[in-house]
């Protein structure tokens, strides 16, 4: 394991009964990144994070935090965590329930900074099953963060949020990793990945199929698309070499080829009176989708 | 070895140190658990009124309105009544704080959040206890303030001292049976597991009126029979068999219960 790794899964096999979860999965987080792990549902994301908790043990394979098992206290200590599906306790206040997780910590913030910082100083005082949806999932990370993690396990931190509450949370997830934290955050909103990640491993069937920047994993997919209106027919594109798809709705023309390049010259050339020629590159969105449906069984 | 290998062995020492949590912040994880566990559960209407109003209300409308004259006339009586409701109010805390809100906390995913987070593991098992505890204590306290003033009873207070300990201390073993029943059963089963062995326990143990013969040798299988023999040496009354048999009963249920259901508890989470 390399000093440089705050957690580590090397060669991890997972089972459930005749399941396979994860199969070989290599995923090592490292100092001061933001860490997106996308997947499919089933890809093995939930698994590789529980894994990572120590909630899991695996059947091959090794799952290091900070060089220690992660069942171990001390590597525990170090980390804050926020699940996507959990029921806290309704009757505890706001302050109470952050006080209570702060009490696990050796060197916590105070209550009061981390409620400001996360901008629910207004509830503190309000019993935990009053809050909204959204009022809560500030909650759990100010419960996340009040020991000064180093490495913070965020699962879909921003589902059901509204935009101003989903930007506060970006807000402080960057200001987290500005001042030295490490993130590993799983989501199914690929926008959400795409502004924040600097890293970005992709999961399928319990492999790791893609890992590198937003823009390193965007490049892994070759094919972009062009968009024009014209007057040539669908048929006749379709037949040409490295077109893979031609369909036509109310904005026009839309083809996907690996070689844009060659296609754009052969529009140009085969129809001068094509307009609103528009090309592009392949978003995250448009990566995952290949890259997990290509994936291999 | 490499050195990455020596690395990591390095950090892992250094974190061994650092992981020397002070005693002082220790005390303060485990208290606080317990705070919040005790807190929470006293703000649960559903919880707190049902476990710490109807014991002494039962007791009240049985043992001083309906059957004042017995109690009045004979110490007996009202020792065997009072100790029957006090076991009564004690059982419930244990067993149903446990049993269903481990079941409710495993499926709803708190316990999870708990396991990942650095929590001592201990913390959160002790907090349901020292809750399960303070309400026994609350009980018991209403209970001997009602007797003392209306149930005819009359106690020394090295017998108020030693009802307490023994109604405080008594509920551990119904807190283990929960929690084997916790373990074991999901948040919509829960409630019917536990009444399937509170409330046949409540009236076969003999609490609340004697037993015909026929049900009397079956009583001891109970443990509720148990700790009700030694509230009723507590108090001065009449009761059967050796306190330290019963103690050890109820040690055993304690033991054994608690061991599966944490082995239980170390497999699922």
């Amino acid at each position: 394991m390399s000093h440089e790794c705050l957690a580590e899964l090397s060669g991890v096999h997972k089972r459930f009964g005749g399941t396979v979860a994860l199969d070989g999965l290599d995923l090592a987080v490292g100092p001061r990144e933001l860490l997106a792990v996308l997947g499919p549902n089933g890809a093995g994301k939930t698994t590789a994070i529980s894994l990572l908790l120590g909630l899991q043990q695996p059947d091959a394979g090794t799952a290091r935090l900070f060089a220690q098992p992660p069942q171990a206290l001390a590597a525990r200590r170090r980390i804050g965590v926020m699940m996507q599906e959990v029921f806290l306790a309704p009757e505890l206040r706001v302050r109470e329930q952050v006080d209570l997780v702060a009490s696990y910590y050796p060197e916590p913030m105070a209550v009061d900074d981390v409620l400001a910082r996360t901008h629910t100083t207004a509830l503190a005082r309000r019993p935990y099953g009053k809050l909204s949806g959204g009022q809560k999932r500030q909650v759990q990370l100010a419960m996340a963060i009040v020991g000064r993690p180093q490495l913070l396990f965020l699962d879909e931190p921003t589902a059901g949020l509204d935009p101003q509450a989903r930007e506060l949370l970006w807000t402080t997830m960057r200001e987290l990793v500005a001042q030295g934290a490490s993130i590993v955050l799983t989501t199914h909103y690929l926008e959400e990945a795409e502004a924040l990640a600097d890293r970005v491993a992709v999961l399928a069937k319990g492999r790791l199929i893609a890992s590198g920047s937003v823009a390193e994993v965007r490049a892994l997919v070759a094919r972009q698309q062009i968009t024009c209106c014209t007057s040539l027919a669908v048929e006749e594109i379709a037949t040409w070499p490295n077109v893979e798809n031609v369909t036509r709705d109310q904005r026009g023309l839309h083809i996907t080829t690996p070689d844009c390049e060659a296609v754009v010259w052969r529009l140009l050339a085969a129809d001068p009176d094509l307009t609103r020629l528009e090309v592009r590159r392949a978003g995250l969105a448009e990566a995952f989708a290949e890259l997990t449906e290509e994936t291999p069984s | 070895m490499n050195a990455t290998t020596s690395t990591s062995t390095a950090l892992g020492a250094t974190m061994a140190r650092e992981s020397a949590i002070p005693t002082r912040r220790l005390v303060r994880t485990y208290l606080a658990e317990a705070r919040y566990e005790s807190v929470r559960m006293l703000r649960a209407p559903g919880f707190a009124i049902p476990f710490l109003g109807l014991p002494v209300l039962l007791y009240l409308l049985f043992a001083v309105l309906i059957a004042g004259a017995a109690t009045r006339g004979n110490p007996a009586v009202a020792s065997f009544m009072f100790t029957g409701f006090a076991i009564f109010g004690i059982i419930g805390p244990g067993m149903f704080g446990f049993g269903v809100v481990v079941a409710t906390e495993r499926e709803q995913g708190l316990l999870r959040l708990k396991r990942a987070l650095p929590m001592p593991p201990a913390a959160y098992l002790l907090a349901k206890g020292i809750m399960a505890m303070l309400f026994s204590a609350i009980i018991l306290a209403t209970l001997l303030a009602a007797g003392l003033t209306l149930g005819h009873m009359t106690l020394t207070a090295g017998q108020i001292v030693r009802f307490l300990v023994t109604g405080v201390l008594g509920s551990v073993p119904f807190c283990a049976l929960g929690l084997l029943i916790g373990v074991w059963t999901t948040t919509r089963s829960s409630p019917a597991i536990v009444n399937l062995v509170y409330l046949p326990m409540l009236h076969l143990s003999g609490l609340f009126y004697p037993l015909p013969k026929t049900l009397q040798s079956m009583a001891s299988a109970w443990p509720a029979y148990h700790l009700h023999q030694l509230a009723l040496d507590a108090v001065g009354a009449a009761s059967r068999g050796d306190a330290m048999t019963h103690a050890a009963v109820l040690a055993g249920v304690t033991v054994l219960c608690g061991l599966l259901a944490l082995r239980r508890l170390a497999r699922i989470g």
